[in-house]
């Protein structure tokens, strides 16, 4: 048998595919708050991982003093939502005339200052350990143990998708954020007030960065600075979608998270069979971080605005 | 805003420029007669990040292409100059152009592919570019890997001691100061004009029959070469190199030094350079009594006032420090 069948046995593929899915859903609910910002108000908003970060901060502390994981991470949702829509009120919403380079600036500028508030109020960094309930694994097919919490989370970003899926396509309000998105001035035309709405998808794209903050917190580390990494990837994910378009945000998600987790778990292997074991453990890791840029920059070669525009 | 006449302005501009040229010229000497050789040492950093500010402000003010990867083309620079030292060529005539070179060349490549897209892809595109560049970097277990590499000396220079931190601060001052006379040169030729035209109109351009996309790839490859220039400088002045110096948010901190000095503005990214190092600095190593007695511990948070100062610039002076000081022509609006 050859030595690459022994490490691809199905059980680690099946394992590495559900992390790959479970990291692309929590993508998503990043993705879906922040494609609509872009897409409806064509306003680069950097701070939304910012938003993710105060998100986690606040599940941590509420955690700790309610005692509960659910409880504290139900809590800091609504919290973090309201402290968005302040955020939109006070400083996004004067930035939506101005150009991206203004944009990314002043959103630039508000990572510094939220990092440097939370490190006053929090400190660098909150423990948050997953549920005791859910710390242990589940068998979900024989030979293969998979941790029950990451289930959860692959449960609750399949329900969230679903349910944003059905506000998106089968809603009033979700008919308005789509006319918004393909064309903001026809909307306001027949009469949706955009700026409201817009308040509104602000505070709720808030709203699933703190879920996704709270979720991805056990997991990863709660801790100043960890927005600023996967809001890049976040970006990459819209664009690969198409900017403003849920169902290619949701699309790219997963496609950015599967790339990214097989990646890292196959390709220093897969390198061993073509070069030697220096080259492979050196390059190996360095091609899988880069894997989610070459697809987008394939991506953009092949429809340079994305698998799904939500502009006509 | 008083209107001054054409030539009180240029007789004004002049008296100050050589006002700071001579002050940049006694600056070292006075430090070291003052006995804060330290702030040698931190002047030369202010003019190496002016430096590479000035390098992004030509494709980002002038040239009107909002590239997000900048760090990346600082980066090869540095790499490149680090690995020369490292192997034991440390002569800077041999390892700074060969620094420029492989910025200019990685520039002509992410040019090539990025500039056929604009607005928000081309700002992604640059990112996602210098991300792998930054991610290629980590993996050079060789030369570091992701903590980075000490270099045991400064590169050589025959007739000059880079060593001596004085000999340095005027080599980065030369520099600077040469780049910024070509920037002069540059913007006020015929390609600087057809690139300022290409900003503020592009279709027009290209009805005219100019070839607007190579136009563009010259200048960004203008810029990456600069930008690996001060790279190079940015190496020896710390004697270190580590991939954090191609992170996102450090072309995050270019692109702030050039908007807060002046985007199209020629000392733009001189002033941006000198006004958020200077203010990081003031905060963080210089305690301030009234400061300290509003919390008592805001020096660890100096980066709450750069950015609370940064977002007020954006949002009150989107001109810029320079814009506030000189009003050159109402700048056309670009249209994307």
């Amino acid at each position: 048998m050859p030595p690459i069948a022994v490490f691809m046995s199905s059980t680690l593929v099946l394992e590495q595919l559900l992390n790959g899915l479970q990291f692309g859903l929590m993508l998503f609910l990043l993705a879906a708050g922040l494609t609509l910002v872009f897409g409806i108000m064509d306003m680069i908003n950097l701070a939304h991982g910012s938003i993710y970060m105060v998100g986690a901060f606040l599940a941590a502390s509420l955690v700790n003093v309610t005692g509960s994981f659910t409880l504290g991470v139900l809590l800091a949702i609504p919290a973090t939502a309201v402290l968005g829509m302040l955020l939109e009120i006070t400083v996004l919403r004067t930035l939506y005339q101005r150009d991206h380079l203004s944009q990314v600036l002043a959103t630039f500028a508000l990572i510094l200052i939220i990092n440097e508030v939370v490190r006053i109020i929090w400190g660098s960094d909150q423990p948050l350990n997953t549920p005791t309930a859910l710390s242990g694994p589940v068998e979900i097919i024989p030979g293969l143990l998979y941790p029950s919490y990451r289930l959860l989370i692959i449960a609750v970003g399949f329900v969230v998708a679903l349910v944003l899926y059905l506000i998106v396509s089968r809603t009033r309000v979700g008919m308005q954020i789509r006319a918004g998105a393909s064309n903001r001035e026809m909307a306001t035309v027949m009469g949706v007030d955009i700026r409201r709405l817009f308040t509104w998808v602000f505070g709720f794209g808030a709203a699933l960065a703190a879920l996704a903050g709270a979720l991805l917190g056990p997991l990863l580390a709660v801790q100043v600075g960890m927005g600023e990494n996967i809001l890049i990837l976040t970006f990459v994910v819209i664009v690969i979608g198409g900017i403003g378009s849920i169902r290619g945000a949701f699309l790219g998600s997963l496609l950015v998270g599967l790339v990214d987790t097989l990646g890292r778990a196959f390709l220093p292997t897969l390198l061993r069979e073509i070069a030697t074991a220096q080259v492979a453990s050196a390059v190996g890791p360095a091609l899988a971080s880069i894997s989610i840029y070459l697809l987008m920059v394939i991506v953009l070669v092949w429809k340079p605005t994305g698998l799904f525009p939500a502009r006509a | 805003m008083p209107y001054f006449s054409a030539v009180s302005l240029a007789r004004n501009a002049n008296l100050l420029m050589a006002a700071i040229i001579s002050l940049a010229i006694a600056f070292p000497f006075l430090m070291q007669s003052l006995g804060l050789e330290y702030y040698v040492s931190f002047a030369s950093r202010i003019l190496i990040y002016a430096l590479a500010a000035t390098s992004l402000n030509l494709i980002l003010g002038y040239g009107g292409m909002v590239s997000f990867g900048h760090a990346a083309f600082v980066g090869i620079g540095a790499y490149a100059a680090a690995i020369m030292i490292a192997e034991g060529v440390p002569s800077a005539l041999l390892g700074w152009p060969l620094a420029m070179s492989l910025g200019a060349l990685l520039a002509l490549g992410v040019g090539a592919l990025s500039l056929r897209t604009g607005g928000v892809y081309f700002i992604m595109l640059t990112l996602a570019f210098a991300q792998m560049i930054y991610y290629l970097c980590v993996s050079m277990k060789s030369y570091g890997g992701e903590e980075g590499l000490n270099l045991p000396t400064r590169s050589t220079l025959p007739g000059l001691d880079l060593k001596d931190d004085i000999h340095f601060y005027f080599v980065c001052l030369a520099l600077l100061a040469m780049s910024l006379f070509l920037l002069k040169r540059l913007i006020g030729s015929r390609f600087g004009h057809v690139i300022q035209a290409i900003r503020q109109n592009q279709t027009r351009m290209q009805a005219l029959g100019y070839d607007v996309q190579r136009y563009k790839l010259i200048c960004f490859v203008i810029a990456g070469a600069f930008g690996a220039l001060a790279g190079a400088l940015l190496v020896n002045h710390g004697k270190y190199v580590s991939p954090a110096m191609m992170h996102w948010t450090q072309s995050g901190t270019l692109m702030i030094m050039v908007i807060m000095g002046g985007v199209g503005h020629r000392f733009g990214g001189v002033i941006g350079a000198l006004v958020l190092l200077g203010i990081e600095e003031l905060l963080a190593n210089h305690k301030m009594a009234w400061l300290a007695a509003l919390y008592p511990n805001y020096q660890q948070h100096a980066m709450l006032g750069v950015g609370v100062l940064l977002l007020a610039i954006v949002l009150f002076a989107p001109q810029g420090l320079a814009g506030l000081l000189v009003r050159p022509e109402p700048p056309l609006k670009s249209r994307q």
